[in-house]
């Protein structure tokens, strides 16, 4: 919000300056560029009212309602109450909450370490490594594969006959494949193991950003006195780069929430085994795919409230860090 | 005032330029056609008694479907016999499968059915035996004598259980197909030898002839290393098809006792290492059907046997350059019998939309390709497919018809007998969805993860958000 709520402000201001100067040449009428500002705004007000507003609304005004396709023939809307959302959370919704919390935590953390690490190592003026632009390249390709796609493929590679249990069978690890599908933790590994792979190379190149931008001579004074690369690390690179780790964080919470694609293609849309890799929005869409309107409504409007809640809860913590950093200056 | 008009402009371009992209691509082709019909006289060249008179009817023949078996079998026995009336474009709306695509697309048009111009209405769709009813038990459907007008004595040859799997709530039937998936049980001849001493059909059947017998020859195949079967859902469809009742009773799942006999079954068999825990389609279940494999047999149907059997059997491929002859992987080595239970698999249905605007060309369509013997004949001689005329198959079966593939066997024989057997009177329009939650459910009692209570209990949820208006 606040990006773009700068963009009118800053044309407004310019606007005034500039009939400041005119004022003083023709002074009978100020010239406003500020409409141009809202002007050139039209076009997102426009968009976001009629894709995103009025579909949000809407959304709520149908999970109150039983609305759904039997077969070739509509049943409802006839109108429900909070029968959905009774539904909803009487139901595994909590179990879904959960599955999705944990193949995103079990992602995030080797994330985190693994791009913090290869950050600071591309970035460490006194290690020199060579061909860090290779390797920036090489950890960020995973990305660029289509999650489905990736998902496929390590489909077929985990699968009872695949080349991953070939190899672990041939090397005595196992007597006979590992079937790596049929494992709680297994199937839930991979998804997370996916979403690592796919996104660290993404953050690494983030927080290397953030860490070029500190100045080279708080390093250097805290090597001079004496400090170790852990208190280094500890005492100047995290602090600094704070912002911008909450921005991982937060920008990694959400795709977590959103986790869909890798789940729906490695488990065949079943969140096997015993639907304990089903994440909320696989659950979502199985009622989308029945065409259930109201109950997938009310589900939505369960998942708005949940991300809602996490957003203020980041934000405040945001806002307290500077305002306590702010009374300390 | 020009700049504004520019800035206007650029404005509106900009708007346009992003909503552009969501307009119904229909919208271009409605509205701007007029049907004027055409004048034909239908089939000219056919032989029967039908009345030549002049029938007007819409110029665009619109047929739904999801793969390219349908057209190619219209063009090869309807329209290569010149019985296409002048004037008429046929146009194949093909939707793959996949993930229910095709319904949804064909649910959409037929929904749509009333308002769409007449040349883009829906005049024939294909439908699977799974969901049939979904679309049968409809007034979107015609019905095939009444409306369509084909004569009982038309359908006269058809096998029952084609007829029963299109046939409403009310007892009318609301489509016809050209084909018959009779299923059987194929088995490797050198494994039956080693286990049971023989590979003769006949006394491999004996011992097979129901499901005490297979049970036992299991355990024996398992004492001398071989596997009974390969996956889980192999013998799926042998319980699921002589089920004592629908899966629906009213709105209300039943689970039928044959089912449970399968879950049984199943779990025996997995627990004792009588199957390999493998999958329908997937790549271990079609290695076990190769040179590799150590699979007493599988339950295969008409074009099971002869298409993906006989491709997952060879040893080079013939995409490879091998050759579909003996001596290359184990052509040859596979041999048929009746199984301990009949049952089908697969099949494709013609269904005529209500609203179409073709009704004459519909019916002759149907009546060349599901009623005549002498055209269906051909197209099991020409393709192997084994289609859904008694009489035709009869022949056939009484032919010294046979396969190198099999060891030299007459499988047709086999399959003319188990054809009548079929008895699909207990299908519903909930099959496909239900029958796929509950193999995927079972997948992790099999697998040892769940109890069967947890089971039955993931099955009914996964049911119930497929089809919200079920209940437990």
């Amino acid at each position: 919000m606040a990006g773009w709520a700068a963009v009118p402000s800053c044309i407004y201001k310019g606007g005034n300056v500039m009939g400041k100067e005119r004022n003083q040449v023709v002074k009978h009428k100020g010239v406003s560029y500020a409409k141009w500002g809202y002007i050139f705004l039209i076009p997102f007000f426009v968009i976001y009212f009629i894709f995103s507003f009025i579909p949000l609304v809407t959304t709520f005004y149908y999970s109150f309602f039983e609305n759904y396709m039997s077969g070739l023939n509509h049943v409802g809307p006839n109108f429900v109450g909070l029968e959905n959302y009774k539904a909803i959370l009487n139901g595994d919704l909590l179990k879904y909450m959960g599955n999705t919390v944990i193949i995103w935590i079990l992602g995030f953390i080797p994330q985190i370490i693994i791009s913090l690490l290869l950050g600071i190592w591309f970035t460490d003026l006194r290690l020199r490594l060579k061909g860090t632009g290779f390797f920036k390249t090489v950890i960020y390709m995973p990305n660029l594969i289509m999650a489905a796609a990736f998902s496929m493929l390590f489909f077929t590679l985990f699968s009872d006959g695949g080349p991953v249990n070939d190899i672990l069978v041939k090397l005595d690890f196992f007597k006979e494949p590992f079937r790596f599908m049929t494992s709680v933790w297994a199937t839930r590994g991979l998804i997370a193991g996916m979403n690592f792979l796919m996104w660290f190379g993404n953050t690494t190149i983030i927080l290397m950003a953030a860490i070029m931008g500190i100045d080279t001579a708080l390093f250097e004074a805290a090597a001079i006195d004496g400090a170790g690369s852990w208190k280094i690390f500890k005492k100047i690179t995290i602090p600094t780069i704070r912002p911008i780790l909450i921005y991982v964080f937060i920008t990694s919470m959400i795709g977590g929430i959103q986790m869909f694609d890798i789940p729906q293609i490695l488990t065949n849309g079943q969140g096997t085994p015993n639907r304990s890799s089903m994440t909320l929005i696989m659950f979502l869409n199985n009622h989308l795919f029945s065409k259930n309107y109201g109950l997938a409504g009310a589900l939505s409007v369960v998942l708005f409230f949940v991300s809602s809640v996490l957003s203020i809860v980041v934000f405040f913590s945001m806002t307290r860090e500077t305002s306590k950093r702010k009374g300390e200056k | 005032m020009k700049k504004k008009l520019i800035v206007a402009i650029l404005i509106g371009s900009m708007v346009m330029s992003t909503l552009v992209g969501c307009g119904n691509k229909n919208d271009s082709k409605d509205g701007t056609k007029t049907d004027v019909g055409v004048t034909v006289k239908p089939d000219a060249t056919n032989d029967d008694d039908k009345s030549e008179d002049t029938v007007t009817q819409g110029k665009v023949l619109n047929i739904y479907c999801w793969n390219e078996e349908f057209q190619s079998r219209y063009k090869d026995y309807y329209e290569k016999s010149g019985k296409l009336p002048e004037g008429i474009t046929v146009n194949f709306i093909i939707t793959p499968n996949d993930n229910n695509a095709y319904q949804n697309a064909l649910d959409q048009a037929l929904l749509n059915q009333e308002s769409a111009a007449t040349d883009e209405k829906v005049d024939i769709f294909l439908v699977e035996a799974d969901y049939a009813l979904k679309y049968v038990d409809t007034d979107y459907s015609l019905d095939v004598k009444a409306e369509v007008g084909l004569s009982d004595e038309d359908l006269s040859q058809q096998y029952q259980y084609t007829k029963d799997i299109v046939t409403d709530s009310k007892g009318i039937q609301k489509g016809t197909t050209w084909q018959a998936a009779p299923g059987l049980f194929v088995y490797r001849r050198s494994i039956a030898k080693a286990v049971l001493g023989t590979d003769d059909p006949d006394q491999v059947q004996a011992a097979l002839s129901d499901w005490t017998k297979f049970d036992a020859v299991a355990n024996q195949a398992s004492d001398k290393g071989y596997k009974m079967l390969s996956g889980y859902d192999d013998a799926y469809r042998t319980f699921s098809n002589n089920v004592s009742a629908p899966w629906v009773d009213g709105k209300k799942i039943v689970i039928d006792a044959n089912i449970m006999k399968w879950v049984e079954q199943t779990k025996t068999y997995t627990d004792n290492n009588y199957n390999n825990k493998t999958k329908l389609w997937a790549p271990e279940w079609a290695a076990d059907q190769g040179p590799e494999g150590a699979v007493f047999g599988f339950f295969y149907s008409t074009w099971g046997i002869n298409f993906t059997l006989l491709g997952n059997a060879l040893d080079t491929a013939v995409a490879d350059g091998g050759v579909a002859e003996v001596g290359n992987g184990i052509y040859g080595d596979y041999a048929v019998c009746q199984g301990p239970e009949s049952y089908y698999w697969g099949g494709t249905w013609i269904c005529a939309a209500a609203g179409t605007d073709n009704l004459p060309l519909v019916k002759d369509i149907m009546q060349t390709l599901t009623c005549d013997a002498d055209t269906m004949k051909k197209i099991t001689e020409d393709t192997q497919d084994y289609t859904n005329n008694t009489k035709a198959m009869e022949e056939l079966a009484n032919s010294d018809f046979k396969s190198d593939f099999l060891g030299g066997q007459n499988h047709i024989k086999l399959f003319a007998e188990a054809a009548p057997k079929i008895d699909m009177s207990n299908v519903s329009q909930y099959d496909q969805g239900l029958n796929e939650s509950f193999q995927s459910a079972f997948k992790d009692y099999f697998d040892g993860n769940v109890d069967k209570d947890t089971a039955l209990e993931n099955f009914y949820k996964s049911a119930i958000e497929k089809y919200p208006d079920l209940t437990k």
